[in-house]
């Protein structure tokens, strides 16, 4: 294949791994920026979701477009509401103590896993894409619903951004992330706010896990890759940095697409994993991140 | 009145102390005589290689069952006990061990992932069991492992391979290029179809490794040369659909090589699934037809019955639970190999655990029967490894249809190793 269609090729994977891991990444960031927790139960959710949206498509006859519709209004939704369950029970009980939600977080996981290997066994199962459209280059064809997760991911990030800045919400989570003391005293119920935080942490990898999920299959052990991956973006980024999160996700995603189709995916890991070390050694706070 | 209670006469007492002996031993004689022959099973139920793992315990309980109806192992029951290894080397060994030490098993069966055989027979080895895998690696027959590990049910990659190279090259192309796992199952396929092809004149003009937990695969097809007139896949794990998928978008409506792939791209999976149009007019190469052939022998309708699949290779009471089918046949076959050299030893228990693995050496000539559902086979003693016939079906209006079967003679090669001459 010539030079300018493999890039392009490159570029258009490389963008569609950006795009889902903004979203599992920017929850990942949220969750740590306000609540100081470090989630490493993050790829579970998105694992979750994935399921869910299997489940969800199986029980919904229609057509596919519909089910699909009904799996990314109703999987994260859900997710999040067992994220607003798992912090009322366990990391409200530990008062959000940094190395004790670590520890806490990784029984999650293991629980979580299990019980989707329980429940939905460990088979990996397909979901029907909402449309089966695809473009035709004069090189290669390529998945029109991978660009339709661009788009999607884009909006919701969008949205993300709007909720955060525009919104009364949105101002007191920024405030409690600057300050949770001082937001206590101005009568921000930060429980509440905590609550809300780790349930939108979880139903944006969720969601990523729902779009994915046509592409990919959905399998009890899919959490892996995206939570290495949302930390990598995440320190480079700078914790709790949305706009770091996004940066670093298209940095990460597209130089992920280009080095492994010119070179191969093992380099593009180690030299991700370089850059975070680097980060960490030169700029521990991150590209965008405040000193903490 | 005397009172024979209080004072028992002697013959009295002769006979309730015979009777006496007679009950104490009797349960000892019948134990021994219905203890069941224990069989471990190391089983791929979680993990990567799931989707083997339900239709290799689905077909071991469907044989188990028709052994023991049968009247069992030289008139003893039988039992399987499985033990889950999760597709992982290192439980693998863990679960060699248990199945040995704690759970009392006489030898240990089913492995398939040829990694999770090369972490577990070192095990094997040191605890004298034999081991026997149904995974299709060249390993055993390479000499790699030892004297307890045998693989008597299913043909190794080199054998397959050798058969596959000619039909290839003479229908398909001459230049080649090889989509595989990164991995041990997968570097025998590269290294024995590059050397296959040439043998043919022709040639594998690039070799695309893929690692076995990959997720995506858009990236790796670039890597295709323009001039590749055949594409040779083989591809495992839960993504397979994803693959198979990616590759039909890659190529879209546009011209493409032909394919040939191994039926591990496909395995448990429907080749009616949209997207996997592109598929239709490719080759595959088969152990055992997955659609049941209009030629099949007289078991395939008694095999299928048992193992709960129907005429199109799909689980009787699930049409989407696709079976895989040209794997699965080798945990029943490997029950009956285990059957004939356990009768053929006088095998009793663990203390004759080698002079069962000296019956199964002996065994060459395994006719077509019920016993061997996928066909005749030849049990070569010395390399451990078994040979038997190979299939090439083509998609024809999405279905996998039988177009060649090869002779058992075409996938022989010269032996690498001499287990009989190692120590055990």
């Amino acid at each position: 294949m010539a030079f300018g269609p493999f890039l392009l090729l490159a570029l258009m994977e490389g963008l569609v791994t950006a795009a889902v891991l903004a979203l599992a990444a920017a929850g990942l960031s949220l969750v740590f920026g306000v609540m100081r927790v470090v989630n490493v139960a993050h790829g579970e959710f998105y694992m979750l979701g994935a399921v869910l949206a299997w489940a969800v498509t199986t029980m919904i006859p229609g057509p596919p477009a519909l089910a699909f519709l009904a799996a990314v209004l109703i999987a994260p939704l859900l997710v999040a509401a067992l994220a607003a369950a798992a912090d009322g029970l366990i990391l409200k009980r530990l008062n959000y103590d940094p190395e004790a939600t670590i520890v806490a977080t990784i029984g999650l996981l293991y629980i979580l896993q299990q019980a989707a290997l329980s429940l939905y066994g460990p088979n990996a199962y397909p979901v029907t894409a909402p449309f089966e459209w695809r473009i035709q280059l004069p090189w290669f064809g390529y998945s029109g619903y991978k660009l339709f997760v661009v788009l999607a991911a884009e909006l919701v990030l969008l949205g993300l951004w709007l909720f955060m800045t525009r919104t009364r919400a949105g101002l007191i989570m920024r405030a409690t992330q600057v300050d949770r003391s001082t937001a206590q005293a101005f009568g921000v119920n930060v429980d509440r706010v905590y609550m809300g935080t780790f349930a939108l942490g979880a139903g944006l990898a969720a969601l990523a896990g729902v779009l994915i999920v046509p592409i990919q299959q959905a399998q009890y052990l899919m959490g892996h890759d995206p939570l290495l991956l949302s930390f990598i973006v995440v320190i480079i980024g700078g914790l709790g940095s949305l706009r770091g999160t996004l940066i670093a996700a298209l940095v990460i995603g597209l130089s992920d697409g280009v080095i492994s189709m010119f070179f191969t995916p093992t380099l593009a890991k180690i030299l991700a994993t370089l850059l975070v070390a680097m980060v960490l050694v030169f700029r521990p706070q991150g590209l965008f991140g405040a000193r903490a | 009145m005397t009172n024979t209670l209080l004072h028992p006469t002697r013959r009295g007492l002769l006979m309730a102390g015979g009777a006496g002996l007679l009950t104490a031993a009797l349960p000892g004689y019948v134990a021994a005589q219905a203890a069941p022959i224990k069989i471990g099973f190391q089983l791929h139920r979680t993990g990567i290689g799931a989707a083997y793992g339900r239709w290799y315990e689905r077909t071991a309980q469907a044989a188990l069952k028709a052994i023991n109806d049968a009247g069992g192992i030289a008139g003893r029951p039988v039992e399987i006990l499985f033990e889950d290894d999760a597709t992982d080397p290192k439980r693998g060994s863990e679960v060699v061990d248990k199945l040995t030490q704690s759970d009392g098993c006489d030898l240990v069966m089913g492995t398939l992932f040829s990694h999770v055989v090369m972490g577990s027979a070192p095990r094997a080895g040191e605890l004298k069991v034999p081991y026997l895998v149904c995974s299709e690696g060249y390993h055993v027959a390479s000499g790699a492992l030892n004297r307890w590990t045998l693989q008597p049910g299913i043909t190794d990659v080199r054998a397959q391979i050798s058969t596959m190279a000619p039909w290839v090259s003479q229908n398909l192309g001459k230049k080649v290029t090889m989509v595989f796992p990164d991995y041990a199952f997968g570097h025998d396929h590269r290294d024995f179809f590059t050397a296959a092809i040439q043998a043919q004149g022709g040639e594998v003009i690039a070799q695309i490794a893929v690692p076995p937990t990959e997720t995506s695969f858009t990236r790796y097809f670039p890597q295709i040369p323009a001039e590749t007139e055949v594409i040779y896949h083989v591809m495992v794990g839960p993504a397979v659909l994803t693959f198979v998928k990616e590759l039909g978008e890659f190529y879209g409506t546009g011209a493409k090589p032909a394919l040939f792939g191994f039926i591990d791209s496909l395995e448990a999976v429907d080749t009616a699934t949209p997207g996997l149009e592109f598929l239709e007019g490719s080759h595959f190469w088969e152990a055992h037809p997955r659609v049941k052939a209009t030629d099949a022998g007289e078991h395939e309708a008694a095999y299928r019955a048992a193992v709960g699949v129907d005429d199109n290779g799909a689980s009787v009471s699930d049409a989407a639970d696709v079976s895989t089918y040209s794997h699965m046949f080798s945990t029943w076959e490997t029950l009956y190999f285990i059957k004939q050299a356990m009768e053929a030893s006088g095998y009793t228990g663990p203390a004759d655990r080698q002079k069962l693995v000296e019956a199964m050496e002996a065994i060459t000539d395994l006719p077509y029967g019920i016993e061997r559902p996928q066909g005749a086979k030849r049990f070569n003693g010395k390399t451990h490894q078994v040979f038997g016939s190979q299939h090439i079906s083509q998609v024809q209006g999405g279905k996998l249809v039988k177009v060649h079967t090869t002779t058992i003679d075409e996938g022989l090669y010269e032996d690498a190793v001499d287990y009989t001459t190692m120590s055990f």
